[in-house]
């Protein structure tokens, strides 16, 4: 931990800046839809531009929480309102207030009704997301997470397509039965700290400093494991997803894939792997399984959908596998993947929905059997939209190509199979993406009704170039985005090694303290 | 000045217990035509009383843990019956809940009761002063006078005021916590004669009754005794069926006022009196309550999603939450206890404002089928606000107040078994089950009412009762402290009388086991700094 740089809270300020503009739109009448508009996009933009502050300050040569902050928050169970950022949360931040405003701009003239509710839930969820990725408290942390589930049961509850209601509920009892466990394993955690140090506390960093029993690690493991896979979704979790993203509407989606399925890998690198060393590396080769299934088994489905949306959705089941499979191929270059991939993800299926979401707005319709021909009709939006292609299939040159190629570097050397197999997902990701985008941009205009599409407004080429450069940016110098999140990948990747290194005699030691505990007469207890 | 120096001054606890009482009778001298003043007087009361109350929490000295603003007197001296009263940390919240929601209850009978209204308003008063009295005794038999006087007012309010079988369930609330309540007072005799003979002090001063621990085998037949009193009015399962009969036929303000304060009175009782008097067999008989309470917690929130009838869904949901309060007391820990203590307050305000948001729906459609609803949001955005926050209250979502009392509940629960905590987890989510589902069937989906007229959204009465609550739900939710704080110094208290008498009662017990006993403590132990 290091003291903040900063004389001023700035993390504090990015949480709740969005909710500042939630009172301020609740006061704006909801007729003036285009004050409201313009309101919500002001406020995500200057919190975009809070969120960079961080990175001119920020020491990339540690693995530190920085910029932190600290106050005691309810009383008698040690739980504090403590907030800190390492490289990892620094990228997912910046990810975040990046697509808000993206967000923002694609529900311009999508979202007619209600407005004022709609970027109301939007600033939000905002808050949710930034909350989760700063919380160094695992109170605070499953506070954020928790309130960032009802804004979005609201985005695709009420302004979704026809299978709303249904999708909407399904979305939110599966992530809070996640959640709700995970719930159950903070406390487990939070007991045994207790018990081994005397210290009740849900701070996270006096958390890390205990190595607890393999036993309570495997349990605790599950816990977390069934709050974060849901949301990831790993494979066989999976099944609300296609369902929120196609009737959610774009902003839900982009919000949803870009942000939202990063909470869950991000609780994996936060809590899971730096906490749970032992559970880590005993399941790991259960969850590279379940990562490669997810990979091909999304492929798959993906290729088979005949809507555009949900082909998308599938697609992400895939790349989620991907960054899975990164994570947990358990050495740097894994990881390292597996965060940069995270990004890429949010950046280029953020990207997918949204330009979905521009077709959508003009024809109603998602089928890809509706559609053919369109880049002649509207040549700059298919220009863009091959660049996304590109980059969500890894050509290299884009910024999919080195978080893929950083994955299965790191995943070879975890287990060639899974890489071998991991590959072919990426073999697979090309073709449905490809043939989509053949069945639906190239050949004649094959439906009259699409000859007279419009190509891109000013407004909807303003979101996407955006989205393209950091697209290209990465793919071009990774660099500057590895360099973030370094230190602290490097310092996960060597928590593993160094335990697995002891992993032997650390058994040993915990049989023998196990051993020794059951010889020892019983020391009473309580009651 | 201390507290009790106040108190010896002028008796502020009892200037509150009974100035509801007062306000009745003057309410009962006015002319029944003039409904207006009779609703303002009526409001008028209840308000004072709560600003009144107010002056409990600001003069509280949270860092003395025995009770404050004592009054002490005499009533039937040759029984050892005294008039005696005081407030504590456990107290304190329960006192401010009941002065609090008194006062929704009178906002939200404004347009509701024409008929008698005269009447009406007296027996609501009268109900909080009854209550009051229960949460402030310190006598046993004054405790059982005011436990037993609180029953009047509410049958009246319910076979009067009520729905379609309010005759019914008047009936059936009446025998249910009457039976109960006779055990209960048998309890008590004997408890009182125990303590003459052993002692040769015929007394029921419960600060006293706790000086001297009782034989274990004779706190089994009392604890079951209180047990019975108690746990039909929490009501636990299996003693609940009259709940959902009582909650259905009665008016809105009866049904609030039932949730929140009434069936506290229950969980109180056991905290107040049945760990202190009867810590042996509250031990040995904890994996029993414990038990039923997880039972109730699972079983309360699925027949709740079984409702079709809202008002029925919020009473079944109640089973399920005093579950929660109930396991947070006999897992003997602070945290349980404290969540304990905390959870009844929150679902004083979160049930209570569920149960005034559907009388406010019902007034306008008097329908309460879920099945009647659709797309509500769209007619009802403030109404529908209000209704969210309150359900996600309910189902203790973080930066609410039900959240605060879940943790610690969850906790204690966890530091007593696993099995508890993922039992209380799958209670949670049943609990966002039931609740989200009702909202999303009444709230979302395409508008539709085929009553008359059009429905109309929260007037300014009906929103600034809802903001109150709301108000407090957050604070609650975001800032916990100045609530739990209160309690700390009286809990440990308590921990520390439950334990001492413990151990004695082991020792009169079996000599030969007393050494064992006296190592072993009934709380789990405190260490750390954490806490």
């Amino acid at each position: 931990m290091i003291e903040n740089v900063l004389n001023y809270p700035i993390l504090s300020t990015l949480i709740f800046l969005p909710a500042l503009g939630v009172i301020v739109l609740a006061f704006i009448p909801g007729k003036s839809k285009e004050v409201l508009r313009t309101t919500a996009l002001g406020f995500t933009l200057v919190n975009f531009f809070i969120s960079l502050v961080p990175v001119f300050h920020f020491d990339t040569s540690t693995f530190k929480m920085q910029f932190v902050e600290q106050a005691p928050w309810i009383p008698g169970i040690g739980v504090s309102y403590f907030l800190g950022m390492d490289g990892i949360s620094l990228t997912l931040v910046l990810l975040t207030t990046f697509l808000s405003i993206i967000a923002v701009l694609c529900s311009w003239t999508a979202v007619t009704e209600r407005v004022k509710e709609y970027m109301m839930h939007l600033l939000i969820l905002e808050t949710g997301m930034l909350g989760v990725f700063v919380s160094l408290d695992l109170i605070l942390f499953f506070l954020f997470w928790e309130v960032g589930l009802i804004p979005m049961y609201f985005l695709i509850g009420v302004w979704g397509g026809q299978r709303r209601l249904y999708a909407s509920i399904k979305f939110f009892l599966y992530t809070l039965f996640g959640s709700v466990f995970m719930l159950v394993g903070i406390v487990a955690l939070y007991y045994s700290h207790g018990s081994i140090t005397g210290e009740y506390t849900f701070n996270l960093l006096k958390l890390y400093e205990v190595v607890y029993s393999y036993n309570l690690q495997w349990w605790i493991f599950l816990a977390f494991f069934l709050g974060f896979a849901i949301k990831v979704p790993v494979f066989p979790f999976h099944t609300w997803l296609p369902d929120a993203h196609v009737e959610a509407p774009t902003a839900g989606s982009v919000i949803l894939a870009g942000v939202l399925l990063k909470m869950g890998t991000y609780g994996f690198l936060r809590f899971n792997l730096p906490l749970l060393v032992d559970a880590t590396v005993a399941f790991t080769p259960y969850i590279l399984a379940l990562a490669v299934i997810g990979i091909i088994y999304g492929a798959f489905l993906a290729m088979a959908q005949s809507d555009i949306k949900k082909l998308v959705a599938y697609s992400s089941v895939s790349h989620l596998g991907a960054v899975m499979a990164g994570i947990f191929a358990l050495n740097q270059q894994g990881i390292d993947g597996g965060v940069l991939q995270m990004i890429n993800h949010g950046i280029s299926t953020g990207g997918l929905f949204l330009i979905i979401g521009i077709i959508y707005e003009r024809r109603h319709t998602r089928a890809i059997a509706d559609f053919g021909g369109i880049a002649r009709v509207m040549p700059v939006y298919a220009a863009l939209v091959m660049v996304i292609v590109f980059s969500s299939i890894g050509l290299p040159g884009t910024n999919g190509f080195v978080g893929e190629i950083l994955i299965l570097l790191g995943l070879f050397k975890a287990s060639p199979v899974a890489a071998v197999l991991g590959a072919t997902g990426v073999v697979l990701g090309a073709a449905y993406m490809l043939w989509m985008s053949q069945r639906v941009f190239y050949g004649k205009v094959t439906h009259p009704e699409n000859e007279a599409l419009k190509d891109l407004s000013v407004r909807e080429v303003v979101t996407i170039v955006p989205i393209v450069a950091l697209i290209l940016w990465i793919g071009v110098y990774p660099g500057h985005f590895l360099k973030l999140t370094n230190a602290s990948t490097a310092h996960l990747a060597e928590v593993v090694e160094m335990n697995r290194s002891k992993g032997k005699v650390h058994e040993m030691a915990l049989t023998h303290k196990a051993y020794a505990e059951e010889q020892a007469p019983s020391m009473g207890g309580h009651r | 000045m201390t507290p009790n120096e106040v108190a010896a001054a002028w008796p502020v606890l009892s200037i509150i217990t009974f100035l509801p009482a007062a306000g009745a009778i003057f309410i009962l001298f006015l002319n029944r035509e003039d409904t207006e003043l009779i609703r303002w007087i009526g409001l008028g009361v209840s308000l004072f009383v709560f600003l009144l109350s107010l002056y409990l929490p600001l003069t509280f000295d949270a860092s003395n843990p025995a009770l404050q603003w004592v009054e002490k007197g005499v009533w039937i001296k040759s029984f050892g019956i005294q008039y005696y009263m005081g407030v504590d940390g456990i107290s304190l919240l329960l006192v401010l809940l009941t002065t609090f929601i008194t006062v929704i209850c009178m906002l939200a009978s404004w347009s509701d009761i024409t008929d008698r209204l005269r009447a009406y308003m007296a027996l609501f008063l009268f109900t909080e002063t009854c209550s009051l009295g229960v949460f402030m005794a310190q006598d046993l038999f004054l405790f059982y006078v005011f436990w037993e006087a609180v029953l009047v007012p509410m049958v009246f309010i319910i076979g009067i005021w009520g729905g379609k079988r309010k005759l019914y369930s008047a009936i059936k609330f009446f025998l249910f916590t009457f039976v109960g309540s006779l055990f209960m007072l048998l309890g008590v005799l004997a408890v009182y004669y125990y303590h003459g003979d052993v002692t040769g002090l015929y007394t029921f001063d419960s600060t006293i009754l706790a000086l001297t621990p009782i034989a274990p085998e004779v706190q089994y037949w009392v604890f079951i005794a209180f047990f019975l009193g108690f746990a039909v009015k929490v009501p636990m399962f299996p003693f609940h069926t009259w709940l959902p009969d009582a909650h259905t036929d009665a008016p809105t303000a009866g049904s609030i006022v039932l949730a929140s304060v009434l069936l506290k009175l229950g969980t109180y009782a056991f905290v107040r009196f049945s760990l202190p008097l009867l810590p042996n067999a509250s031990v040995r008989l904890a994996p029993f309550m414990i038990g039923i309470s997880l039972f109730a917690i699972i079983y309360g929130a699925l027949v709740t999603i079984a409702q079709k009838d809202i008002k029925r869904l919020i009473a079944y949901s109640s089973v399920s939450h005093m579950g929660f309060v109930m396991l947070g007391i006999f897992v003997f820990n602070i945290e349980g206890l404290k969540g304990s203590i905390m959870q009844m307050i929150n679902h004083g305000i979160s049930t209570g404002a569920l149960f005034l948001l559907m009388g406010m729906i019902y007034e306008r459609t008097h329908t309460r089928m879920i099945g009647d609803y659709t797309g509500l949001f769209k007619q009802m955005p403030v109404y529908g606000v209000a209704f969210l926050v309150v359900a996600l209250s309910s189902m203790g979502m973080p930066s609410t107040n039900g959240f605060i009392g879940e943790i610690f509940v969850l906790i204690g629960a966890f530091k007593a078994s696993w099995l508890f905590a993922v039992v209380v987890a799958v209670g949670i989510l049943l609990g966002a089950v039931y609740l989200l589902w009702l909202f999303q069937r009444v709230f979302l989906g395409t508008y539709s009412y085929t009553g008359r007229g059009t429905l109309q959204d929260l007037n300014f009465r009906e929103t600034v009762t809802a903001l109150s609550l709301m108000g407090l739900i957050f604070w609650i939710g975001l800032y916990p402290r100045p609530f739990l704080h209160v309690m700390d110094a009286s809990l440990n208290r308590l921990v520390n009388q439950v334990e001492e008498n413990y151990r004695q009662a082991g020792m009169r017990q079996n000599a030969s086991k007393a050494t064992a006993m006296a190592s072993r403590t009934v709380f789990t132990p405190v260490k750390g700094s954490g806490r």
